[in-house]
């Protein structure tokens, strides 16, 4: 593969940038950084915990919840693994769209949808401490 | 009768044998004198949830009008039904006159449980209303039956946080929601019921009736009625008691002293063994070998039936599971205990999926 010559006018601007935004190193990060990314996480979760309830996610107003309590038996950490009704290794995201489809009754959520992503994290944060166990059934 | 199986029970049922499992219980009352047995039928947890109008979610309306059909087929005719608790999703009148509705195809004389589903919209007063007392008792043929309305919970609880009767329901359908409340059967049965039991001979079988489990298992998910032990103290004189309940959606087994503990699966979904939540801790009686769950799924996969011979007081309850090969939990008297014919000592990976 080729790499595009970075126009020097334009990398001028991004340096220009760091030089302003982020002055320390850039394998640095502090105490502050650090909880600032747990919580941003922990938003994430708490907007998953609201999609896992949310009667209006499929179109008969069942919710994840209703079977699975505190995301019991999603098994986030067995994921990617060989789903028989899908027919190969598949990810979490695609299971959880098996459900959307057929408890449901609704329409599969894009992969990079956020609600999709905060589903994923508040399963994973219920599941947190699991030992991972890809494929395991 | 001693043995019963599915296929002599549904004489006739071809169609519907062919199209799955069956979420019915089927309980036998045999007794040395034959002529004594009977049956009775024992259906749970349909969840009817109203979407809008005239429309319901499809998976919980067809649990349920299979149940009943199935019930209707049986042979021999159980003398009557038990409807184990939580007809509605989230209390409305539309809800439980919908399942009530399907329910009125039975042939036979029903008996209800209260369910939290029924009841924490507007306390109890429509099932009330269409169904009378949430809690009495009633002997048939030598059996002393009692029904407990068991998912009462703290007067403060019910009457001081909520703004009002749909907030208090949707709290409580929830439940892994940790603004819930631990059931209980409360000081007013408590007394009724001692009363009550006071004249019934100690060799009578008694066979109580609640939603949530006389035990205590997990208070996370209300698997657990949180005055269990004074409920179990009453009924510690009897020679043999036999509780049923349902609430908990999947198979749970236990025996507590003379007691012998059995759970009924929902038409509606199963749950998951509460060991599965990994961020606390249950006590699933160690006895219960868990349900088998496929794996790939079906979303339903437990909602199935059972039936129950009784001999001297003690239950032999055979389970089919949608998918799955069919469950016995036997009273062994060697044990004093009721055990999993099967499996009580020979696991299959789906009864260790969690
Ligand atoms: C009607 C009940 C029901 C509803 C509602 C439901 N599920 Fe499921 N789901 C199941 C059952 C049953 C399984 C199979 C569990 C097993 O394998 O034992 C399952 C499996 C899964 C799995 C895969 C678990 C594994 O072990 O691989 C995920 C992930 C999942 N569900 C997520 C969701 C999400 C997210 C929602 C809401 C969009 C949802 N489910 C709604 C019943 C339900
Ligand atoms: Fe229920
Ligand atoms: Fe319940």
């Amino acid at each position: 593969m080729r790499i595009k010559p970075i126009q020097t006018g334009a990398l001028g601007i991004i340096l220009a940038g760091l030089m302003i935004f982020s002055p320390a190193q850039a394998d640095e990060f502090t105490k502050a950084d650090l909880e600032l990314w747990q919580s941003e996480f922990q938003e994430v979760v708490k907007k998953g915990r609201q999609v896992f309830t949310d009667p209006g996610l499929g179109t008969n107003g069942v919710v994840c919840a209703q079977c699975h309590p505190n995301g019991a038996n999603t098994h986030p950490e067995t994921y990617p693994k060989f789903q028989k009704q899908l027919g190969k290794v598949a990810t979490l995201g695609e299971m959880i769209n098996f459900c959307i489809r057929n408890p449901l009754e609704g329409k599969d959520l894009a992969l990079d949808d956020q609600r999709m992503i905060a589903l994923q994290a508040y399963i994973a944060e219920e599941r947190r401490g699991v030992k991972l166990a890809p494929g395991k059934h | 009768m001693s043995k019963l199986n599915r296929r002599e029970l549904l004489k006739g049922a071809g169609v519907l044998l062919a199209a799955g499992t069956l979420p019915v219980s089927m309980v036998e009352m045999a007794f040395a004198d034959n002529s004594k047995n009977f049956t009775f039928a024992y259906i749970s947890d349909s969840h009817i949830q109203q979407i809008k109008g005239n429309i319901f979610v499809r998976n919980w309306d067809r649990g349920l009008i299979r149940s009943v059909a199935e019930t209707n087929l049986m042979d021999p005719k159980p003398d009557f039904v038990f409807y184990g608790g939580d007809i509605a999703q989230l209390g409305k009148k539309s809800e439980i006159d919908h399942g009530l509705e399907i329910l009125s195809g039975l042939r036979q004389k029903v008996h209800y449980v209260m369910g939290e589903h029924d009841y924490y919209l507007d306390l109890g007063e429509h099932w009330k209303k269409r169904l009378g007392p949430d809690y009495y008792s009633f002997d048939h043929k030598g059996v002393h039956f009692v029904v407990l309305n068991s998912i009462l919970t703290y007067d403060d609880w019910t009457y001081n946080r909520w703004a009002d009767g749909v907030e208090r329901m949707n709290v409580m359908a929830g439940l892994d929601d940790h603004r819930g409340s631990p059931f209980m059967v409360g000081e007013k049965q408590r007394a009724w019921l001692k009363k009550d039991l006071a004249g019934v001979d100690l060799n009578t079988p008694v066979i109580v009736f609640s939603h949530s489990p006389l035990q205590k298992i997990y208070r996370g998910w209300n698997f657990w009625t949180e005055d269990a032990e004074q409920i179990q103290a009453l009924l510690k004189p009897f020679k043999k008691v036999n509780v049923f309940y349902g609430h908990v959606h999947q198979i749970q087994y236990n025996q507590i002293g003379n007691i012998s503990f059995h759970s009924a699966m929902a038409t509606a979904w199963p749950w998951p063994y509460p060991e599965s939540n990994a961020k606390d801790a249950s006590h699933l009686p160690k006895l219960t070998v868990q349900m088998n769950r496929a794996d790939p799924f079906f979303e339903r996969d437990a909602t199935g039936w059972q039936y129950i011979d009784i001999h001297s007081g003690n239950a032999a309850m055979t389970f089919s599971l949608t998918d799955n090969s069919t469950r016995t939990v036997a009273f062994n008297p060697e044990t004093n205990r009721p055990e999993d014919t099967r499996y009580q000592n020979n696991r299959i990976p789906p009864q260790d999926h969690y």
